[in-house]
């Protein structure tokens, strides 16, 4: 992968200093007995049943993934993590990939009644609460590698500055070294049918990947209110994709605008409701005509849960959500029009055994995306997870038309430490 | 921690003519005073026993039983603070299983309107506003539920006192409380405080079709700050299902250097 070697430098770099620091840290005490591990190994398998839209594709995806956490306390009060991921693939090679997820100095004090807080490096931030969508989730850059939904991340270097206090929580991010998307090449499923290059990758800014875009976010608690205002200003997160000559053909070359996005998160808690919206404003980016457009885009909707239900003591949740992008059919993501059911059922037993489903149906065309998931925990150390992601009647117009052959079912064991 | 806070002696004047109360005959006390008042004195008189502890912080294995005797753990953290004119904040961390190792829970209690309660998923570094309606769910699968667990005020319970009788070696009030949240998974409880102390020693309770759903019984009880009791062994049995969960707190330390800087969302996200 192209940004493997760059960031297994910056691993290898921060292990090196993590241990020196550590060691410098507690003299008397000893190196391992001060440092925390923990972490999982899993072993997946993912199988595509259909046959592929596009050529090169496999029929599976199998191999294991490796993710681990390093922590220590200094006697100051200062702590240092290091959270390492590599995942091997031998059914589709283009996986392979290893992301320094977090590598962080975590430091923390009063001022006056309030707080503040410094995270210096490597760290993943999340912000929102909707469940379908992540509009206004804007720090990170998604490892689509690991999985279509986005909701896996890697890690983004960083300078994160709290105050916090009963008066809610200041947030201001200083990010630079860009990380680009990583798409998966010819052999790849969940791909696009014209592969995307990653040597022709370009920035809006002469500064390119070391831009250093600045973010800023306010989030507070009224009673039944939790509300968080953002903004973010820099290179865009999600790359415009433009068709390009190369020697292999024709190929999709990444560009990254720079962009000014303002966002709205909140939640009402209201006994057993929880009515959520998250909105956008985005200025700068390209739609899918490759024109510049500024767009606001939504998602509301809202959870409910019912307890204990028939006097078990399974909890079952239902959501419903719905999404819009002012852009319309010019929209980049597959949210422009589309509407979310789902339930999750918790059986609240000691396995922690839970289930859920859910379809995301485009209000605009035949289009769905029907996921299930399932997991359980087998002893105090392994469990088991499955799920399945399935492509009904999309579109041809649809952004995601070229995974239409692309419905999976995975397994995963895991071992956790 | 609702059942098993420290109790500190106020040498109030009220602490002292409750005191006189107690060690008289209850049909005297009744006679003065209704049922309902007299409850409530005790409730209040537990609580005022528990306050004062500043903050704290303890370990705790949960061991699940099952019918057969199967046996499951459960390692966490917790720490606590007491919030001028506001009910307690707490927050849990577990450790055990290793799958939710990192799992963190902020509570925010409330005497008159509903807790706030949030949840860090670390895996997302998410941190999600639960709803507190979520009282009579299972603690990561344990006997105790949610509203077990977490602190509660005095203000969230009517009460009834019942009688007088020995429990063990000691000699216990009995009251009953009735949830006023319709969330609550219990039609009342009985409460068994002892004369001397106000720990709490056993609870009943009585499911929603008042069933005798579940019995607590809180043993080894140790005295911190010369003042402060906590029980560190604590029971409960589901008689409907056979089921059964211990508590087993260790290494309690209070008036840390712990401040409500440490009950934040913020300090949710770093808590490990």
């Amino acid at each position: 992968m192209m940004t493997a070697r760059p960031s297994a430098v910056f691993a290898a770099t921060l292990w090196v200093s993590f241990s020196m620091l550590a060691n410098g840290a507690v003299a008397d005490n000893g190196f391992l007995d001060r440092i925390e591990i923990s972490g999982r190994l899993s072993a997946e398998s993912r199988q595509f049943p259909d046959s592929p839209a596009h050529s090169g594709q496999g029929s599976h995806a199998s191999g294991f993934a490796f993710e681990a956490t390093g922590y220590v306390e200094g006697d100051d009060g200062g702590s240092f993590s290091i959270t390492p991921f590599f995942r091997y693939d031998a059914g589709d090679p283009s996986r392979t990939h290893f992301d320094l997820r977090e590598a962080y100095y975590l430091t923390y004090g009063d001022v006056g009644d309030s707080e503040w807080e410094l995270r210096l490096g490597f760290d993943r931030v999340f912000w929102g609460v909707v469940e379908s969508n992540s509009l206004v989730d804007i720090v990170n850059q998604f490892d689509l590698l690991e999985q279509p939904s986005g909701k896996t991340k890697l890690g983004q270097p960083m300078a994160h500055v709290t105050l916090s206090g009963d008066w809610g929580a200041l947030e201001f991010f200083g990010l630079t070294w860009h990380r680009p998307r990583e798409f998966p090449d010819m052999r790849g499923r969940l791909r696009s049918g014209i592969v995307v290059d990653p040597d022709l990758i370009s920035y809006e800014s002469a500064a390119q990947e070391w831009h250093v875009d600045l973010a800023g976010r306010y989030s507070g608690s009224f009673g039944l209110l939790d509300i968080g205002l953002s903004v973010f200003d820099g290179h865009s997160r999600d790359p415009t994709l433009m068709p390009a000559a190369s020697s292999s053909g024709l190929v999709l070359a990444p560009h990254y605008e720079r962009i000014r996005q303002f966002g709205l998160d909140a939640q009402l808690t209201i006994d057993a409701w929880l009515l959520k919206l998250e909105a956008i404003h985005r200025a700068g980016s390209r739609n899918r005509q490759l024109q510049e457009e500024d767009y606001t885009a939504f998602t509301a909707g809202g959870e409910y849960t019912l307890y204990s239900v028939f006097d078990s003591s399974a909890d079952v949740s239902l959501f419903a959500e719905l999404s819009r992008d002012g852009r319309g059919r010019n929209a980049t993501s597959s949210f422009e029009n589309d509407v979310l059911l789902a339930t999750r059922v918790g059986f609240n037993d000691e396995f922690d055994t839970e289930f859920s489903l859910s379809v995301l149906a485009s209000l605009d065309s035949s289009s769905r995306f029907v996921v299930a998931e399932f997991r359980r925990r087998l002893t105090d150390r392994w469990s088991f997870r499955a799920d399945s992601t399935v492509y009904v009647d999309i579109d041809k117009d649809d952004v995601a038309y070229d995974v239409r052959n692309d419905s999976f079912i995975e397994m995963k064991l895991d071992f956790n430490f | 921690m609702r059942y098993f806070r420290p109790k500190s002696v106020l040498a109030t004047l009220g602490t002292v003519l409750s005191v006189l109360i107690w060690a008289g005959d209850p049909t005297t006390v009744l006679a003065a005073e209704s049922a309902e008042e007299v409850g409530l004195e005790i409730a209040i008189e537990a609580r005022e026993r528990q306050k004062g502890y500043g903050n704290f912080t303890a370990n705790l294995i949960m061991v699940l039983r099952n019918k057969r005797g199967q046996e499951s753990r459960r390692e966490l953290r917790l720490r606590g603070i007491e919030i001028d004119g506001d009910g307690d904040r707490s927050m849990f961390v577990f450790d055990r299983p290793r799958d939710v190792k990192g799992t963190a829970f902020l509570v925010h209690a409330h005497k008159d309107e509903p807790d706030e309660q949030w949840l860090y998923l670390p895996a997302l570094k998410r941190v999600k506003r639960i709803s507190s309606s979520k009282q009579s769910g299972s603690f990561m699968g344990s006997e105790f539920s949610y509203e077990d667990m977490v602190t509660s005020e005095v203000e969230k319970y009517t009460y009834r006192y019942v009688r007088n009788e020995p429990c063990g070696d000691l000699e216990c009030t009995v009251t009953e409380r009735v949830p006023k949240s319709r969330d609550s998974g219990y039609s009342r409880q009985l409460v068994w405080l002892d004369e001397q102390e106000f720990r709490t020693m056993k609870i009943e309770f009585y499911d929603r079709r008042n069933a005798h759903l579940k019995t607590m019984v809180a043993e080894d009880y140790e005295r911190f700050l010369d003042r402060i009791w906590r029980s560190k062994t604590i029971t409960m049995t589901n008689h409907l299902t056979g089921k059964s969960s211990v508590l087993l707190w260790s290494d309690f330390e209070f008036q840390t250097d712990l401040d409500s800087g440490d009950f934040t969302q913020t300090a949710l996200k770093r808590a490990r």
